[in-house]
């Protein structure tokens, strides 16, 4: 720790505040199992597994809830072999 | 009238217990009836805080079951003669409790008491929801820390949601008791204050409750902080916010806002 770290030391309440603005404004969204986000993933998979072999160890999902755009990145590594179409 | 209130905040530890107690005993202190009813089956603790531990005999569950007359439940304070305690059951499953069991209750306290103080367990499971229907107004305990005003959103969703007076289209009068503050720390930035936490939430302030040494000191000794010291900063915050529930306009004000130097110095170190 450096001696002058006191100084540039920022407030954490605007922090807190920030984050719980933008969390409670999704949780509010989402009474009812209205979670768009969390339906798009699911069917998204879905549909991806119908045609491929899908390792879950080789997908991953990450989402940002952000204050107005929320993101969802689906990454999903398909291996040659395993990319045989459905007859 | 009788008012049923309950005292309720999702998160455990934030002094739903403390604030039931002493708004309780503030209110009988008006010499009006009061009683405090535990919800809190298997994990009860409100006979503990008002010091009427050792004088638990029946419970709400045995009141519930028929196994106890409602009066021979109900212990009287030796210190106040207008309040009384209805303890929780320490033993018995909270299953047993039901919403039927709870409403006949409800209704036979209403009979011959001005206030009926519900003690809510944490949580959003059965006592927490039993705990809440039948309520006239909510008081939402909450600390200025983030997942303590994440669970009170919750418990508000709730509020508007599973209580008799919502499913009647009537609206739950809530309001927001800011329990723990630190004023010195919130000027600083390093917590969040009372205008951001109002802001998120958007209830009504009842009351905001100093952090201090008073409130453990009060419950040590089995006494409502609000009759163990009346002059204590969270005692008189305390019985502001229970002049605000009985309807009287009181002026909102920061308790232990203003700090002497010795304090402000030696305080730094503490928090």
């Amino acid at each position: 720790m450096s001696l002058f770290s006191f100084l540039n030391r920022r407030n954490t309440a605007p922090m807190a505040r920030e984050r719980l603005q933008v969390l409670l404004a999704h949780e509010r969204a989402t009474v009812g199992h209205s979670d768009l986000v969390g339906l798009l993933r699911e069917e998204i998979l879905a549909v991806i597994a119908k045609h491929v072999q899908l390792d879950n160890d080789k997908v991953s999902v990450t989402m940002e809830r952000g204050e107005t755009v929320s993101t969802l990145e689906v990454d999903i590594e398909i291996p040659l072999t395993a990319s045989v179409r459905a007859a | 009238m009788a008012k049923v209130i309950v005292v309720t905040s999702g998160k455990g530890g934030v002094g739903k217990t403390t604030s039931t107690a002493a708004l309780g005993a503030a209110l009988a202190q008006r010499g009006e009836k009061t009683v405090v009813v535990d919800f809190d089956v298997g994990l009860r603790n409100l006979d503990l805080v008002m010091g009427a531990e050792r004088r638990v005999v029946y419970d709400l569950i045995n009141v519930v079951q028929g196994d106890a007359k409602l009066p021979q439940a109900l212990i009287r304070d030796k210190r106040l003669e207008t309040l009384h305690l209805l303890p929780a059951s320490q033993t018995r499953d909270k299953d047993n409790l039901t919403a039927e069991g709870v409403e006949a209750v409800i209704e036979e306290l209403r009979k011959s008491f001005d206030w009926i103080i519900c003690d809510s367990p944490a949580g959003i499971e059965r006592g927490a929801t039993l705990a809440m229907r039948h309520a006239d107004v909510a008081v939402v305990v909450t600390n200025p820390e983030v997942s303590s005003v994440r669970d009170s959103d919750r418990i508000i969703g709730l509020l508007d949601a599973k209580t008799k007076k919502a499913e009647n289209g009537e609206r739950m009068d809530k309001h927001l008791l800011l329990t723990r503050y630190d004023p010195s720390r919130a000027e600083r930035g390093d917590m969040l204050k009372v205008e951001d936490v109002l802001e998120i939430l958007s209830i009504p302030l009842l009351g905001i409750i100093p952090e201090s040494m008073d409130v453990l000191r009060a419950s040590n000794l089995g006494a409502p902080v609000t009759l163990n010291d009346a002059s204590c900063a969270p005692a008189l915050a305390y019985r502001d916010a229970a002049r605000r529930l009985a309807g009287e306009q009181v002026a909102m004000t920061i308790p232990g806002g203003r700090r002497g130097l010795m304090n402000k110095l030696f305080g730094r170190r503490a928090a």
